[in-house]
């Protein structure tokens, strides 16, 4: 095995792609532990879901879509927005509410998209990204692609209506997607086996005939074989499937929440013992992968974090007199001039005045 | 795959021109056959909509003529098909979905409010969300408490929405027609007492009726009813009969679109009346008619020769015998007696 240097990926084509995979695993550690740091010195507000122990569902997942795949998740999407390409700065502009965020500071942490990346989101309701998903499937279906839509959601989610109405729907319309549920133990401090009657989550696809299978979700691997398999399915057969992945989150629900009301420093440590990001890298060594290049890859990530918070800390705040932009499509402007007289006080200002449209 | 067990007459054709006399249901038939055929992208989903002809027969032959890819029967699963139809419309499709009553609507309620609503302002302008949703309320007809509502105000109270409600078969078909080819979510607001009313339409595919313009639908100087959907139709018959008897002229405002608003057809209308009756199908309290009376109050201050009145549904879940239901309805009586009251003149 050739060696590697900082900027090179490994001429080993066999483990070229587990390679990037594993900058990716690292770069969304480094990324969370950053966005942690930066939330408790307040420069990120609102919500703040970390992913930290999950990297290798978030990234093996990811690896299997192809390009024109389409991408929806729920709101733990820092991970997943990094491993679609959205550049860390864009990302990490977005979590401190700046112009240049991928979505120009209107959404935050938990509303991360790319369109230019089939990544729709980045949604905050919980389970409410599934009918979403099951949409852009039917419309895949009905302008004939061969694209599928990989569809993220937490355990916590398939407690709601919305799981069964979108499941049925796909599996009634034989839609193109592939549910994939993150299950990381608990859904807030919930732990799955209090909150669903059938703790083998992948089972329930069965009450839709749909496939319905559960992977080592700190496997990279695994993760992304499996899904490769089930999204060809839907991109070729239209069968929808389940993939049910198993892993853990390190840190709270969110960074407000020391995550040990639930569970215990043991618990935690257990896992971190499993660790996917150490478990990925033990793989490359063992493959022949020199350890100093994958030192100089880690440096190569910190750097990108490191400028990934510079440019977010020097990024513009998005103008007060755009507030408006966005809410409506350009061109409404005609259709609320008349809406103008007795504006409560400010509205007229804030909502008519030149808000409207990019 | 289709089944005409209505037995409704083939559908006529699309090339003709003219004015023709037709129902506010044809008229919104009218307008989704236009726009299927002009834009493949329009496709129509919900409960009953291909095979059993509608709930309420409006896409009665759509199945026949368009097939079930674009007239799609869904399980019943209003949050579900209506996710869909944000999904489908993120994608650029210009999906129509249909929730059998605004009362079943409350079921997805979070994803027309928590989520189309929100696409073009959370995400930064990034993706749009192109979508008609089109569900008729009323009460009338001993539906009861559960199936009589009308929730107009919550939907026009939600930024990211527009909200549209057609009280004649010709704004049935404009604003239909506009809703599909408005690239934000727009709620259409039908009435199931004036599905079989009867008025003129425009054949025009091109003719369309632009959201956010109101209409004077009866002209008049001593008094403004502001309304929308059945309560205008209602005004109407009330003007009519005010006229004939009293020599009343009421002027009513049709506002068409809630949301947005056309206060200053409102506006123009009061200054020349200088008197303002809102009325409304729904509980008033926090309704359309409150928005109303707060935006007249602040634009018309000068003008008012008395205060704004309103006039909306009685204030309880709407009870099932014929004689209470009729006691809680707006109905024309009443409209009556409220125009008197705001003019001082005995009923």
């Amino acid at each position: 095995v050739a060696t590697i240097d900082s900027t090179a990926a490994p001429v080993d084509p066999s483990v070229a792609g587990l390679y990037d995979r594993y900058r990716t695993m690292f770069l969304i550690r480094r990324f969370e532990e950053a966005a942690e740091r930066q939330y408790k010195a307040a420069r990120i507000g609102g919500y703040c879901h970390l992913s930290s122990g999950q990297e290798a569902t978030t990234v093996g997942a990811v690896a299997a879509l192809q390009p024109d795949d389409l991408l929806v998740t729920g709101y733990r999407c820092h991970g997943f927005a990094l491993a679609r390409g959205v550049p860390a700065e864009s990302v990490m502009a977005e979590l401190f509410g700046r112009a240049h965020g991928c979505a120009h500071g209107r959404g935050g942490s938990m509303h991360l998209l790319d369109v230019s990346r089939g990544y729709y989101g980045g949604w905050g309701i919980v389970g409410g990204q599934m009918p979403i998903a099951t949409g852009m499937a039917l419309s895949l279906v009905r302008r004939g692609a061969e694209q599928a839509v990989l569809c993220e959601l937490g355990d916590g989610a398939i407690n709601m209506g919305a799981w069964h109405e979108s499941l049925n729907l796909a599996a009634v319309w034989r839609l193109p997607i592939v549910f994939l549920v993150i299950n990381n133990l608990y859904g807030m401090g919930t732990s799955v086996e209090r909150a669903s009657a059938e703790p083998d989550l992948f089972k329930r696809a069965a009450a839709y005939r749909m496939e319905g299978e559960r992977v080592d979700g700190d496997d990279l691997e695994e993760v992304e074989a499996a899904t490769s398999r089930l999204l060809r399915a839907a991109r070729e057969e239209r069968h929808p499937a389940v993939l049910e992945a198993v892993t853990y989150r390190y840190r709270g629900h969110s960074v407000a929440d020391a995550g040990l009301a639930y569970r215990t420093k043991d618990e935690i440590e257990e896992h971190r013992r499993e660790d996917p990001v150490a478990r990925t890298r033990e793989l490359l060594e063992a493959r022949g992968v020199p350890a100093d290049g994958l030192d100089a890859i880690e440096h190569e990530v910190e750097a990108e974090v490191e400028r990934a918070v510079a440019f977010a800390e020097a990024d513009e705040a998005p103008p007060v007199d755009r507030l408006a932009a966005g809410v409506y499509t350009p061109g409404s402007e005609e259709q609320f001039e008349r809406m103008r007289p007795g504006s409560p006080v400010g509205e007229e200002e804030l909502v008519f005045a030149g808000g409207l449209g990019e | 795959v289709s089944g005409n067990g209505s037995g409704v007459a083939a559908a006529p054709a699309l090339s003709a021109t003219g004015v023709e006399t037709m129902t506010y249901r044809e008229a919104l038939r009218l307008a989704m056959r236009q726009e299927m055929e002009r834009d493949e992208r329009v496709f129509v989903m919900g409960e009953e909509v291909g095979l059993f002809d509608g709930s309420y027969k409006v896409t009665a032959g759509l199945l026949d003529e368009f097939g079930p890819d674009r007239v799609r029967d869904t399980p019943i699963s209003e949050e579900g098909f209506l996710g869909a139809g944000v999904g489908a419309a993120m994608l650029g499709e210009r999906p129509i979905v249909e929730v059998m009553t605004l009362n079943f609507l409350l079921v997805a309620m979070d994803q027309v409010v928590n989520h189309a609503a929100k696409v073009g302002a959370m995400f930064g302008g990034e993706v749009r969300c192109p979508l008609a949703i089109r569900t008729p309320n009323g009460a009338g007809n001993q539906l009861t408490a559960q199936h009589s509502q009308s929730f107009d105000g919550w939907f026009a109270g939600t930024p990211g929405l527009k909200v549209v409600a057609p009280a004649s078969p010709a704004d049935a078909k404009g604003l239909l027609k506009a809703a599909i080819r408005d690239d934000d979510p727009v709620l259409v607001i039908e009435n199931l007492p004036i599905y079989k009313e009867k008025g003129e339409v425009d054949l025009d595919p091109d003719l369309i009726t632009p959201i956010g313009r109101a209409a004077v639908a009866r002209a008049g100087g001593d008094l403004t009813i502001v309304s929308h959907s059945f309560a205008t139709v209602r005004a109407l018959h009330v003007g009519e009969k005010l006229s004939a008897e009293r020599g009343v002229e009421v002027e009513v405002v049709d506002l068409r679109s809630l949301r947005p608003l056309d206060v200053e057809t409102v506006a123009a209308s009061v200054a020349k009346t200088n008197r303002a009756l809102c009325v409304e199908e729904g509980w008033p309290s926090y309704g359309v008619s409150a928005e109303l009376a707060a935006r007249i109050q602040h634009t018309c201050f000068d003008d008012l020769d008395a205060p704004v009145e309103r006039l909306g549904m009685a204030e309880v879940p709407l009870p099932y015998a014929k004689e209470l239901e009729l006691a809680a309805m707006p109905t024309e009586d009443r409209i009556e007696k409220a125009v008197l009251r705001t003019l001082d003149l005995a009923a």
